[in-house]
């Protein structure tokens, strides 16, 4: 497996995802609208009553911190998709696949290109968000809430492992899809159990503690390397040249 | 510098090509010719490295086809035009051949001297920092034979490379092939176009599935028997056949109203046989002679 050659196909897979205004539109548009919206509405909310309590206040900052993880859930799907069956669409498998490359590092370069710009764009979002949070609530809480542990563990670990399960189940995907619009949109029910999990916590079932993000962590682990697997059996030359197709 | 040796290859249980045993030589341009479905880009992909082989064996220069160790230096050394061009309609023209060159481990100084060399020599210089998805069809398949030729390889695949394009751009193609031929590269090329294979081939096969001839074009049309005669009739009957059937020892073939025969020599025999076919009561509308072209030799083999 040589990197140099993985990153010259994420390169250039990152090239043209920067081209195509619809895939950077969808990857930017979440993390600005939780990055900014979710800070207004801890702003804005429950003013008539004298806005959130200082009680309440860091239960709903942890739950809107999970809003990343959803986000690193889902935003890979729309390069993945676009990455892998664009390419299936446009025919352009058969001569790349032609090159001394080998299918792992088609693979792996196909992946970075789909995880680095969600992971870029959740990080520039977590930051705003935090910023925008410390300046909103800080008179409430009478301390800077963020940064703090439980974001820690969401973005430096949670984040990036949720979006390696959305690339690898993608892959998957993208090996049954024929167009990238189906393919997104089976890609988008990667967010199902996110979503689940952030509703449990809503209903107050399940704390997003620390421990609790590192049990998250490690089933989310153990997912990606099942995934990982099939994704690796499903992603063979021959198999994507006469299926695929 | 390509050898199959029975040659094989199953989809499921069905045969895609079967047995296939041939030779090209280097500098050799071999043409391919079949109906659809015959296997042509079936074998293509084996020789690429693209798809495994279910039997036989085959080599490309010192490396073995379908083994793993030899994959990658074989996909070095070849390049492949496909059937469809498959470039990155949102990458310019320069940036699609940059990027191959890039795996195909060109340094940038060969890399950004063979874009030029090639684009220049294929009219799309001009072109190169358009986005490849606004160029035309015909120069989508410059473009695409470009980016097999960038890290200059040995062995050029060509899967219906004209297929699709004007009259103006298949010529287009077909020169640069020619041009190709003069540099001593080994060209495989799979096509539908007879005209085309004739003029650009030094050898060709027809496939279905299995090998069923092969020869240069010349060889081939010889295997037909060189020159005969069409004598065009009102009707042709038992009687007339049998008539012309006395006076000559050649294969005589009847279509519709027409009686196609291997004269040999025309001078001495066609006197005889209309005498013959007047005799008979047959009633001559024309007299044609040809020359059995490489469409009589498909058209005939792959029936």
């Amino acid at each position: 497996m040589r990197l140099s050659k993985a990153w010259i196909i994420a390169a250039k897979d990152l090239r043209i995802f920067w081209r195509n205004k619809t895939v950077l539109r969808s990857v930017i548009l979440f993390p600005l609208i939780v990055s900014i919206g979710l800070p207004l509405v801890v702003h804005f909310g429950g003013r008539q009553h004298g806005g959130i309590s200082p009680s309440v206040l860091p239960r709903v900052l942890d739950a809107f911190s999970f809003f990343f993880i959803i986000g690193a859930a889902y935003l890979p799907t729309a390069i993945a998709s676009y990455s892998l069956v664009g390419e299936k669409v446009e025919k352009s498998l058969e001569p790349l696949l032609a090159t001394p490359i080998t299918d792992g590092e088609l693979l792996l370069g196909k992946s970075i290109a789909a995880f680095l710009p969600p992971i870029v764009a959740i990080y520039i979002g977590a930051g705003v968000f935090m910023a925008l949070i410390n300046q909103f609530t800080h008179q409430t809480l009478g301390y800077s809430y963020f940064p703090n542990w439980t974001m820690g563990i969401i973005l430096l670990l949670v984040a990036p492992l949720s979006a390696i399960l959305s690339v690898q189940a993608s892959v998957i995907i993208s090996a049954r899809a024929s167009d990238v619009r189906s393919a997104q949109l089976l890609g988008g029910l990667t967010i199902l159990p996110f979503a689940a999990i952030y509703v449990a916590s809503e209903i107050g079932s399940v704390s997003l503690n620390a421990n609790n993000l590192f049990i998250i962590s490690a089933v989310i682990v153990l997912v990606d390397v099942i995934l990982f697997f099939t994704s690796t059996k499903t992603f063979q030359r021959e198999e994507i040249l006469t299926k695929w197709t | 510098m390509i050898d199959a040796r029975n040659l094989t290859k199953k989809f499921d249980e069905v045969n895609a090509v079967e047995g296939l045993t041939f030779h090209i030589d280097e500098g050799e341009v071999f043409g391919f010719l079949g109906p659809n479905g015959a296997g042509k880009t079936t074998t293509v992909r084996m020789l690429c490295c693209l798809i495994s082989k279910t039997g036989g064996e085959a080599r490309i220069a010192d490396y073995e086809v379908g083994n793993a160790a030899d994959s990658l230096k074989i996909r070095k050394m070849i390049g492949l035009v496909p059937d469809n061009v498959g470039l990155y309609d949102k990458l310019s023209t320069f940036e699609n051949l940059d990027f191959y060159g890039k795996l195909y481990e060109c340094t940038e100084k060969l890399r950004k001297k063979n874009i030029e060399h090639f684009l220049k020599m294929l009219g799309l210089w001009e072109k190169k920092d358009v986005a490849a998805g606004t160029l035309s069809k015909g120069m989508k398949q410059k473009l695409a034979i470009a980016r097999a030729l960038i890290h200059e390889p040995k062995v050029l695949f060509m899967d219906e490379p004209t297929a699709n394009l004007d009259p103006e751009a298949s010529k287009a193609v077909r020169d640069f092939i020619l041009e190709l031929k003069k540099e001593n590269r080994t060209i495989f090329l799979n096509t539908h176009n007879l005209d085309e294979a004739q003029r650009i081939c030094d050898r060709i096969g027809i496939l279905k599935t299995r090998l069923l001839t092969i020869g240069t074009p010349q060889q081939l049309k010889e295997s037909l028997g060189g020159v005969k005669t069409e004598i065009q009739l009102v009707q042709v009957n038992d009687a007339i056949v049998s008539a012309v059937k006395k006076v000559t020892t050649h294969k005589v073939e009847i279509s519709d109203n027409k009686l196609i025969i291997d004269v040999g020599n025309i001078d001495t025999a066609i006197p005889t046989i209309i005498e013959a076919i007047v005799s008979a009561g047959g009633r001559i509308q024309s007299v044609t002679e040809f020359t059995p072209t490489l469409e009589d030799v498909y058209l005939k083999t792959v029936k």
